[in-house]
C-alpha cells in the first residue's frame, strides 16, 4: 500500500458538482502529476460538507485547511504552495477559518460547524462514498455484524424503542413501533422500504446522505429487515437525484460483492436483497401508502389507513417504511446504545435533526443540530444571519405542509412538539429564512400553487378545496380581496384539514393558517388598504421617482424596457403608471436611489 | 384530453429495438410499468402515444392504465422537449430568491410558455420542482449544465450563449 502524506477532499455533492467540482478534480490530477507528487497526495471525492453556498469546497488534510469557492485556476497554486512546499494558501481559505495570526482554526471551531452535532451526516464529506472500504474503516457494517451475531430481532427492536428514535420524514412517528407491528405479523413475505422521495422544496438532507454515505442506509435497512423478518427491500428515490441514484446503485453492488447483502449475510442464515425504484416526479408519493402504490406500478394515489402498512403494505403484505435520515441514525444507535442517543435532544424528541438552511441567509447549506436548538442559534450563529443588513421576518419549516415561525418566536427550541404547538411542523427539515422583502401572503400562495399542482385528485377536499383556497389568495394578492375572503379562507382551511384523505391534503392548509395566525395584519393590508407591505405583490405596487433625489441623468429612461419613463434632461423624470410593467429595472439602475417601490 | 403533438412521431428501428429489449428485461417483474416507462423515455426523449401502445402490448397492461400513469407523474412527458431544455427551479429557496422573475425573462426571450417547446424544436421551458441545489438559489439548468446564484443579467448572458 502506498503511503499517502496528504489527502485532498473535494466535495462531490450536488451543490458543488453544480459549481464545477469535477473540473477541479481533473485539474488536481494534472497539477499533482506535473509537480511529481501524485503518489504522495490522494484526491478523494466525498459527499457534502454542508456549506453549499461556498462551493466548490476543498479540504486538505492533515492541516484541515478549508478552501472555499475554489476555481480551476487556483489549483496550481494550492498544489505548488501548499502540497509541495507546505505553505497554506491563506488567501484562498474560507475567511471564517483563519485566526487573526494567520493560523487556521480547526473545522469544529468555525461558527458554521461549532454548534453542530453530526450523527446522520457523520460520514458525509469525510469518506469516499463510492468506496465500501472507507465506510468499513469508519465502523461501517459493524452494527450489522453485532445485530446478526449477538442480538435477537426482539433485542434489536428493544434498543431502537429504548432510544426513542422518531421518524425524520415529517410526522415524527416512533420508529420502533412500526417495526414492532410488522415483526408481530405472522411469518411470511414482508418488505422493508426506504422513503427517499424527498419532495419538500428546500429540503435536501436525504439526498446528501445518499450521496455522501449510501452504505449507512443499506446497513440500516438490513438491520431493520432482520428485526422484522424480511428478505427483500426497496429504496424509492426521486429520479431528480441522478448522482444519489448512481452512488446508491454502486454501493448496493459493492455490498453484494462483499457478502453484506444477498444470501447468508455474515455467514448466518439471514438473507436480504435490495432494489432501487425510481420515482417519477409526484410529491404525493412521499406519503407512505402512495409510495407503495407507486412501487407497485400504479398512479401514486394514497389509500385510507388503517390498514397500516405494517399490517398490509406493499403488495398486501406487512411492510415498514422509514425515511433516509431515520435509517442513517440506526447503525449509531446499535453501536453506541440507546442511552447515548437518549442523552441528546429534548424530553420528547431525542437525537439530532438535519436542516437544510436556505433562502435569505448567509450560510446556505446543511446543518445537523441536537433537537432543542433554538431557531435563533440556527439562523444567527450557524447560518451567519441575514445578508444585506435586512431584518429577519420569519422562517418557514416543513415545506408545503408546514408553517412560518415569526420573529417573536425565534427563541423556540426546535423539536417535533414545540413546532406543532406553534402551528409549524418539523417536516423533513427544510428551513427557509425570509426577510422583510418577503410577503407572507405571497409565500402562502406559493405553497398553495404547489399543493394544487401536486394534489393527486383522489379526494374532493384536497382536489377542489386547495384550488378554491388558491383562488382566494390570488384574489387577495391582486388587490381584489375582501375581509370576508379571509374568513372564508379560514373556514375552508379548517374543513380541509379535518377531511382530506392523506397527509398531503390534511397539511395543505398549514401555510395559510400559520401565516394568518402571525401575519393577519399583512393580509388585512392587502384587502383593506390594497397595499403589499413587503412590496412583493406586483399588482399592488408601483414605482415612483422622488423628485428631490432625481438628477435627471436619463439612465432610468434608457433602461426602461417599455419606455414608461420620460422627462427633460437634468430635471426630475416621471414614470407613467399605465405603461409601467413593474419589472424593477429602473430601481436597480438609478445611481441616486431616487426610485422607490410603494 | 386531446393530444396535439406539433411534431409527428418518427421513431427509428434502433429505438424500437431498444424499447423491445427494455420490455423483455422487465417482463414478469412485479411493478414493471414505471421502470419500463423510465427506459422508454430515456430512449425516445418523451412518451408519445405510439410508444405507450407498444409498451401496453409488450407487458400486457391496458393502454388506458399506462396513459393514466404517464399523465400522473410529472417526470413523464408526452410532448418532445427542445434541443435546449431550459428548466428553472421553483423550489422554495429559489422562489424566495427571485426565480419567478427569471422564468418571466426566459419566457419573454425565447417566446414559449412554461411546459412547451418552440415550433422549430430548438428551445423548451420548464418550471421544475426543487432540484436540491438550494445553496445555489436561484438555479437554472440548460440540458445538463447548471447555473446558480443567478441575477437577471446572468440570465441574459446565458440566453445569448444558446440563442445566437
Amino acid at each position: 500500500m502506498n503511503l499517502v502524506r496528504s489527502h485532498v477532499l473535494v466535495c462531490g455533492g450536488t451543490g458543488c458538482t453544480s459549481s464545477g467540482c469535477e473540473k477541479l478534480i481533473k485539474e488536481f490530477d494534472v497539477q499533482l502529476a506535473k509537480a511529481g507528487i501524485d503518489k504522495e497526495v490522494k484526491v478523494v471525492k466525498t459527499g457534502c460538507f454542508g456549506l453549499c453556498a461556498l462551493g466548490p469546497i476543498v479540504i486538505v488534510y492533515p492541516e484541515g485547511a478549508f478552501y472555499s469557492m475554489v476555481k480551476e485556476e487556483n489549483i496550481e497554486e494550492i498544489v505548488n504552495e501548499h502540497l509541495l512546499k507546505g505553505r497554506i494558501v491563506t488567501h484562498l481559505l474560507y475567511d471564517e477559518s483563519v485566526h487573526e495570526g494567520e493560523e487556521i482554526k480547526p473545522l469544529n471551531e468555525i461558527d458554521f460547524y461549532k454548534k453542530q452535532m453530526r450523527i446522520a451526516l457523520r460520514n458525509c464529506g469525510v469518506i469516499d462514498p463510492e468506496n465500501i472500504d472507507e465506510y468499513i474503516a469508519f465502523d461501517g457494517y459493524k452494527a450489522l455484524g453485532k445485530v446478526l451475531t449477538e442480538m435477537t430481532p426482539e433485542e434489536v427492536i428493544a434498543v431502537v424503542k429504548e432510544s426513542s428514535l422518531r421518524g425524520r420524514g415529517g410526522a415524527g412517528f416512533p420508529t420502533a413501533l412500526k417495526w414492532e407491528f410488522a415483526a408481530k405479523q405472522p411469518k411470511g413475505q414482508k418488505f422493508v422500504c426506504c422513503n427517499a422521495d424527498e419532495g419538500d422544496p428546500g429540503a435536501f438532507m436525504d439526498r446528501s446522505i445518499l450521496e455522501g454515505d449510501p452504505h449507512c442506509v443499506i446497513e440500516a435497512m438490513t438491520i431493520a429487515a432482520y428485526a422484522i423478518g424480511s428478505n427483500q427491500g426497496y429504496i424509492y428515490i426521486r429520479a431528480e437525484y441522478p448522482i444519489a441514484v448512481n452512488r446508491l446503485q454502486k454501493a448496493i453492488n459493492q455490498a453484494k460483492e462483499y457478502g453484506l447483502l444477498g444470501d447468508n449475510i455474515f455467514g448466518t442464515d439471514f438473507s436480504f436483497d435490495l432494489e432501487i425504484r425510481l420515482g417519477a416526479g409526484a410529491f404525493v408519493c412521499g406519503e407512505e401508502t402512495a409510495l407503495m402504490t407507486s412501487i407497485e406500478g400504479y398512479r401514486g394515489e394514497p389509500r385510507p389507513r388503517p390498514p397500516f402498512p405494517a399490517v398490509k403494505g406493499l403488495w398486501g403484505v406487512p411492510t415498514i417504511l422509514n425515511n433516509v435520515e431515520t435509517y442513517a441514525n440506526i447503525p449509531q444507535i446499535i453501536l453506541n446504545g440507546a442511552e447515548w442517543f437518549k442523552g441528546i435532544g429534548t424530553e420528547k424528541s431525542k437525537g439530532t435533526k438535519v436542516f437544510a438552511l436556505g433562502g435569505k441567509i448567509h450560510n446556505t447549506g446543511l446543518v445537523e443540530v441536537p433537537m432543542g436548538t433554538t431557531l435563533r442559534e440556527i439562523v444567527e450563529e450557524i447560518g451567519g444571519g441575514i445578508p444585506d443588513g435586512k431584518k429577519f421576518k420569519a422562517a418557514q419549516t416543513g415545506g408545503p405542509s408546514g408553517g412560518c415561525i415569526p420573529t417573536s418566536l425565534i427563541d423556540t427550541p426546535i423539536d417535533y412538539d414545540s413546532l406543532t404547538k406553534i402551528g409549524a411542523m418539523m417536516g423533513s427539515g427544510g428551513l427557509i429564512v425570509m426577510d422583510e422583502d418577503s410577503c407572507m401572503v405571497d409565500i402562502a400562495k406559493f405553497f398553495l400553487e404547489f399543493t394544487v399542482d401536486e394534489s393527486c385528485g383522489k379526494c374532493a377536499p384536497c382536489r377542489i378545496g386547495t384550488k378554491r383556497m388558491l383562488e382566494i389568495l390570488e384574489k387577495i394578492t391582486s388587490g381584489n380581496g375582501t375581509v370576508e375572503d379571509i374568513e372564508n379562507l379560514k373556514d375552508l382551511a379548517n374543513t380541509i384539514k379535518s377531511s382530506a384523505l392523506c397527509g398531503l391534503g390534511q397539511t395543505a392548509p398549514n401555510p395559510i393558517l400559520s401565516t394568518l395566525k402571525y401575519f393577519e395584519d399583512e393580509y388585512m393590508a392587502h384587502v383593506v388598504e390594497k397595499r403589499c407591505p413587503a412590496g412583493a405583490c406586483k399588482d399592488l405596487l408601483s414605482y415612483v421617482i422622488i423628485a428631490d433625489k432625481c438628477k435627471g441623468c436619463t439612465i432610468c429612461a434608457k433602461n426602461c424596457p417599455v419606455n414608461a419613463i420620460s422627462g427633460e434632461v437634468k430635471k426630475p423624470f416621471v414614470i407613467d403608471q399605465d405603461t409601467c410593467i413593474k419589472c424593477g429595472v429602473c430601481e436597480g439602475k438609478c445611481p441616486f436611489k431616487a426610485i422607490v417601490r410603494q | 384530453m386531446v393530444e396535439n403533438n406539433t411534431i409527428p412521431f418518427n421513431g427509428t428501428p434502433e429505438q424500437h429495438e431498444k424499447l423491445m429489449a427494455a420490455i423483455e428485461k422487465y417482463k414478469g417483474t412485479k411493478g414493471a410499468l414505471i421502470p419500463v416507462l423510465h427506459e422508454a423515455q430515456e430512449i425516445y426523449g418523451y412518451l408519445p402515444i405510439e410508444v405507450q401502445k407498444t409498451i401496453a402490448e409488450g407487458i400486457n397492461v391496458p393502454l388506458s392504465e399506462i396513459y393514466g400513469v404517464v399523465t400522473f407523474y410529472t417526470q413523464f412527458v408526452t410532448q418532445p422537449k427542445g434541443e435546449y431544455r431550459f428548466a428553472v427551479c421553483l423550489g422554495t429557496a429559489c422562489y424566495v430568491k427571485g426565480a419567478g422573475a427569471i422564468i418571466d425573462r426566459i419566457k419573454e426571450r425565447i417566446g414559449v410558455e412554461v411546459g412547451t417547446c418552440s415550433a422549430d424544436g430548438k428551445c423548451s421551458l420548464d418550471a421544475t420542482r426543487c432540484i436540491g441545489a438550494c445553496g445555489l438559489a436561484p438555479v437554472l439548468t440548460v440540458n445538463d449544465d447548471v447555473y446558480g446564484k443567478l441575477t437577471l443579467d446572468d440570465v441574459d448572458a446565458i440566453l445569448d450563449k444558446y440563442l445566437k
